[in-house]
């Protein structure tokens, strides 16, 4: 693969890559190698994107569209970045990079046995997914893309997410050139969730890290993450391996492949279906296996996206689509339980005068 | 409780109908009065559910009245406890209330808490030798009660009493029986309380800690942690599994399947040798195994399994089934201390830091060191002695028969404990003088309308407190012994509606799981023969000697208890759901109707 520079499949893909491929893809590759179920796919690197910028040999036609530009002046940030992406989407890529991807996407749609194989199509940033540079506006995600064309157009239009007007005003603001942050695109077979979300490998209302909380909804856990639904909630106990809590919510919308288009599209959820808990018990505690199984690959709390496909048959339909640290827990320096007393009768004293901790029922 | 979600005041609460004199049944300062209504209006009580949700019988008083004593003077006079006095009692139409007497005085408590640090620390640091004695002092205790004669008054005293220059007469052995057997009572119970406090008070430290560090943490992992491997309490359950195996070992199996009644099963076996060979087995249970109440051995109504081989039948019967499919009925002992280590390691290596691991190590091992005793004291004390408690005190039943007292044995529980001695005066001063008592007069006519007065009182629902109620519930005792928290007050004044259809009931996740079934509602011990496979268990509380019952039920539901309940415990044994705590199950469900119960969540739907 080292001969290619501007594909590096997933199993390829580590943090030592990050540069190259950023930090979703070297995450979905290390996710890999520790032995996590994932979607197939593969990154196309930042070089493929640096040759694209200077294939162009555009970078005055950038800076004519940058230089003089305030960053507090919203609607001027707005043309400008309009003007730019509109211009990133229809510019040819470079031939020996377009030939790489499509290459790479027959190759990806052979070994699933669908032609035409939906892919997620995803920018994956070389800075926000590092744990202390977690900063929003870099995100560019298109679903159920077909065709090589296709997956082409979408990368370009990834590769113009770093000129959101958020993204150019943050670059400015912390002085980075704009031609210097580099972006990577991840290419992966698109799960075809029945049941997705996130999960994390702590309880995120009180930071219990002997629990893993999951969140689900029906379909595509884009709902999930953007906060469109109340998703259904789930507590899971990791060292007993146990349901604590399921909590059912009424779950009113689903983002559903479109069975003509070559897209996703949002829907109501049948009503018999919107109150029902939308993960079997069995699924749940293959999640928590999976969440474990994460965090004792990272050795951190992690905060994790992942899907149930309707096509496979359990376990194999329980996927992981993407990880990141946790960073709300995680940032705060660790504090401890209780002020260290001398003797077991200390605590026992202190205990008795400080009342009797109880669980809420 | 009232409408607007206040407990009533106890001097509010009307007289049910037909039950005025009830307050003759109790000793003069078991009731609430006037003298005393400030001080007693100004404090919370609460119904003591747990171990009496049945009107208390005027002679069963004595358990509460050995426990108000011994709880209370361990904490206040012996240990030095902080923070905490004794635990106060009222009988409120014939329903025990409880109030805790806690300190607020910080200056007080610092003061208290070097004595309790010299006090507790002793025994802490002595608690294993401190236990092997309080074994043997148990075992004395209930060998002296078993050793009491109950003599009968003769028509003529024994030549030898003359020969012997004895001095002392049959009445004079009648009245010291009687006082010895009650010292014998209050002797088990200074005993129980030698160490219980102490003990959950170890116990509840390690819990707060796991608590505080995991907030999700189940109950019952942090018993896991702790729980004994050999636990006393589960080994008459599991004398019926030998008993089953026994069977099955001597080809008399077959007799349970033919009929689970006692008697029957007896006279099966004694027709051939090899059932004869199982009765010996039988026997070699039952002492002092089968001294096992049915209930919570507060009540002389609990009967125990040696007074009525109903519930070890069933239980053998049900053993033999599953020895017959094939199933491992030993627990699997080292399983489950793999498990209590595997536990502890690994909510070590999640603590944030090492100073918290050192703290888990210290507070998880002095738990350990405690909670033998905490698991096993109540067989010896509620079960084993009170078993012989009850069956002594019914010698002096029958006697009273004999002299035309009363009409039945137990009439004499309808008298307390005063009464009795006042009738066993009676008696012997018409003995000896040779006049009639008062008592064959005076008593049977008493006795009969108490019978009519108690079934109005059982009729009664006790509100489940009385008075202010705390904001905050702090007082340590209160939350380990009865479970009663701010959250339970709370849910008493504002019961929450769960389940689908908004019936339902909350309470403490005992047990994890969720099963769904009909529901049997058991209100006492003679209901337990209803119960059908399959179905939900919803009761007040439960009792281990209960055990025979679980392989039957999906699912327990139970209106009183905490983490350290029976329910809980004895359905994780099972691995069945357990909701327990919820206050009102047995009011609000109906037998029959379709009951989830989610263990995990700690809630009960109602279904329809």
């Amino acid at each position: 693969m080292s001969d290619e520079p501007y594909i590096l499949w997933f199993e390829h893909c580590d943090h030592a890559q990050i540069a190259r491929v950023g930090g979703k893809n070297a995450g979905l590759g290390a996710m890999l190698r520790a032995g996590v179920r994932v979607p197939p796919g593969f990154a196309i690197t930042t070089d493929a994107y640096a040759d694209f910028l200077c294939h162009s040999a555009s970078r005055e036609q950038l800076q004519h569209w940058l230089d003089h530009l305030d960053p507090d002046d919203l609607p001027a940030l707005d043309q400008a970045s309009r003007a730019i992406r509109q211009w990133m989407s229809q510019i040819p890529i470079p031939p020996p990079v377009e030939r790489a991807i499509r290459m790479a996407y027959e190759r990806l749609a052979g070994e699933c046995g669908v032609p035409d194989l939906p892919v997620a199509v995803r920018s994956s940033a070389t800075a926000e997914d590092l744990p202390d540079a977690s900063f929003a506006g870099q995100q560019d995600t298109t679903l159920w893309v077909r065709g090589a064309s296709s997956v082409m157009l979408r990368t370009a239009i990834c590769w113009s997410s770093l000129f959101t007007p958020r993204a150019i005003a943050y670059r400015m603001k912390m002085g980075y050139g704009h031609g210097r942050v580099l972006i990577s695109v991840g290419v992966q077979k698109m799960v075809n969730a029945r049941t997705a979300g996130v999960m994390f490998t702590l309880n995120p209302a009180n930071g219990d890290r002997s629990t893993i909380a999951i969140e689900a909804s029906w379909g595509l856990g884009e709902t999930v993450v953007a906060g469109m639904v109340t998703p259904d909630n789930f507590l899971v106990d990791r060292i007993c391996h146990a349901i604590l809590r399921r909590t059912a919510s009424p779950k009113l919308l689903e983002y559903v492949p479109d069975p003509v288009g070559q897209r996703a599209e949002m829907r109501e959820v049948p009503a018999e279906r919107q109150q029902c808990l939308c993960l079997s018990d069995a699924e749940v505690l293959e999640l928590a296996v999976l969440g474990n199984c994460i965090e004792g690959h990272y050795r951190r709390p992690m905060d994790i996206e992942w899907a149930i496909d309707a096509d496979l048959p359990f376990p194999a339909n329980v996927m992981t689509l993407q990880t990141r640290p946790e960073t709300v827990w995680s940032r705060q320096p660790p504090r401890r339980v209780v002020t260290p007393q001398p003797g077991a009768l200390d605590y026992v004293v202190a205990n008795l005068l400080a009342g009797v901790r109880t669980r809420k029922a | 409780m009232t409408s607007n979600g206040q407990f009533p005041s106890p001097f509010e609460v009307p007289t049910p109908e037909g039950c005025e004199g009830w307050e003759a049944l109790y000793p003069y300062y078991y009731l609430f009065s006037p003298e005393r209504r400030e001080f007693e209006e100004g404090k919370f009580w609460f119904q003591d559910g747990m171990h009496h949700p049945e009107p208390l019988y005027p002679f069963d008083t004595i358990t509460c009245e050995s426990w108000w004593v011994a709880l209370g003077e361990y904490n206040s006079r012996v240990f030095i406890m902080p923070p905490a006095l004794g635990i106060d009692q009222r009988v409120l139409n014939g329903y025990l209330y409880i109030s805790a007497n806690a300190l607020t005085d910080n200056e007080l408590i610092g003061q208290r808490v070097a004595h309790f640090m010299e006090r507790a620390g002793y025994y802490f640091q002595n608690w294993d030798s401190l236990y092997e004695r309080w074994k043997q002092k148990a075992e004395g205790v209930i060998a002296d009660l078993k050793a009491l004669q109950v003599p009968d008054l003769p028509e003529m005293e024994d030549l030898a009493t003359v020969h012997a220059g004895r001095g002392l007469t049959s009445a004079y052995d009648l009245l010291e029986a009687y006082n010895r057997v009650i010292e014998n009572m209050h002797k088990m119970w200074h005993l129980h309380f030698e160490f219980l406090n102490l003990g959950y008070a170890a116990y509840l430290t390690f819990y707060g800690f796991c608590k505080q560090a995991f907030p999700d943490i189940p109950d019952q992992s942090i018993a896991k942690m702790v729980s004994g491997i050999d636990v006393i309490l589960f080994r008459p359950d599991d004398e019926l599994k030998r008993l089953a195996r026994e069977a099955m070992r001597l080809g008399v199996d077959t007799v349970f399947d033919e009929t689970v009644e006692p008697d029957a099963v007896i006279a099966r076996m004694q027709a051939t040798p090899a059932g004869q060979a199982w009765l010996a087995e039988l026997e070699a249970s039952k002492d002092p195994w089968f001294n096992f109440s049915t209930g919570t051995g507060f009540y002389h109504l609990h009967r125990s399994w040696i007074d009525d081989l109903s519930v070890p039948c069933v239980g053998i019967r049900t053993y033999i089934d599953k020895l017959r499919q094939g199933a491992e009925l030993d627990r699997p002992l080292e399983a489950v201390r793999r498990e209590r280590d595997r536990l502890a390691a690994q909510y070590a290596a999640l603590l944030p830091t090492d100073e918290d691991r050192q703290a888990l190590e210290q507070q998880l091992g002095l738990a350990r060191t405690v909670f033998p005793y905490v698991e096993n004291h109540n067989f010896y004390v509620e079960h084993w002695h009170h078993t012989l408690f009850w069956n002594k005190v019914r010698e002096f039943g029958r006697l009273f028969v004999r002299h035309g007292f009363f009409a039945e044995t137990d009439d004499i529980f309808y008298l307390h404990r005063f009464e009795v001695s006042a009738a066993l005066y009676d008696l012997i001063a018409s003995w000896g003088v040779g006049t009639p008592a008062r008592g064959p007069r005076y008593w049977p006519e008493r006795v009969a309308q108490r019978k009519v007065l108690f079934e109005r009182l059982k009729q009664w629902s006790p509100p489940p407190g009385l008075g202010e109620p705390p904001e905050v519930v702090t007082e340590p005792f209160t939350i380990m012994l009865w479970g009663i928290t701010t959250d339970s007050i709370q849910n008493w004044l504002h019961p929450k509606q769960t389940g689908e259809n908004g019936a339902g009931l909350s309470g403490f996740p005992g047990s994890p799981g969720v099963a769904e079934g009909p529901a049997r509602v058991i209100t006492s011990v003679e209901q337990l023969a209803d119960i059908q496979d399959g179905e939900i268990l919803v009761c007040p509380i439960t009792t281990p000697s209960w055990a025979p019952v679980f392989p039957r039920i999906r699912a327990t539901v139970t209106d009183i208890g905490g983490m350290m309940s029976h329910a809980a415990i004895v359905c994780r044994e099972y691995g069945l759901p357990a909701v327990v705590g919820t206050g009102f199950g047995t009011k609000t469900v109906k037998t029959g109707q379709r009951l989830r119960v989610d263990g995990n969540a700690g809630t009960v739907a109602i279904l329809n």
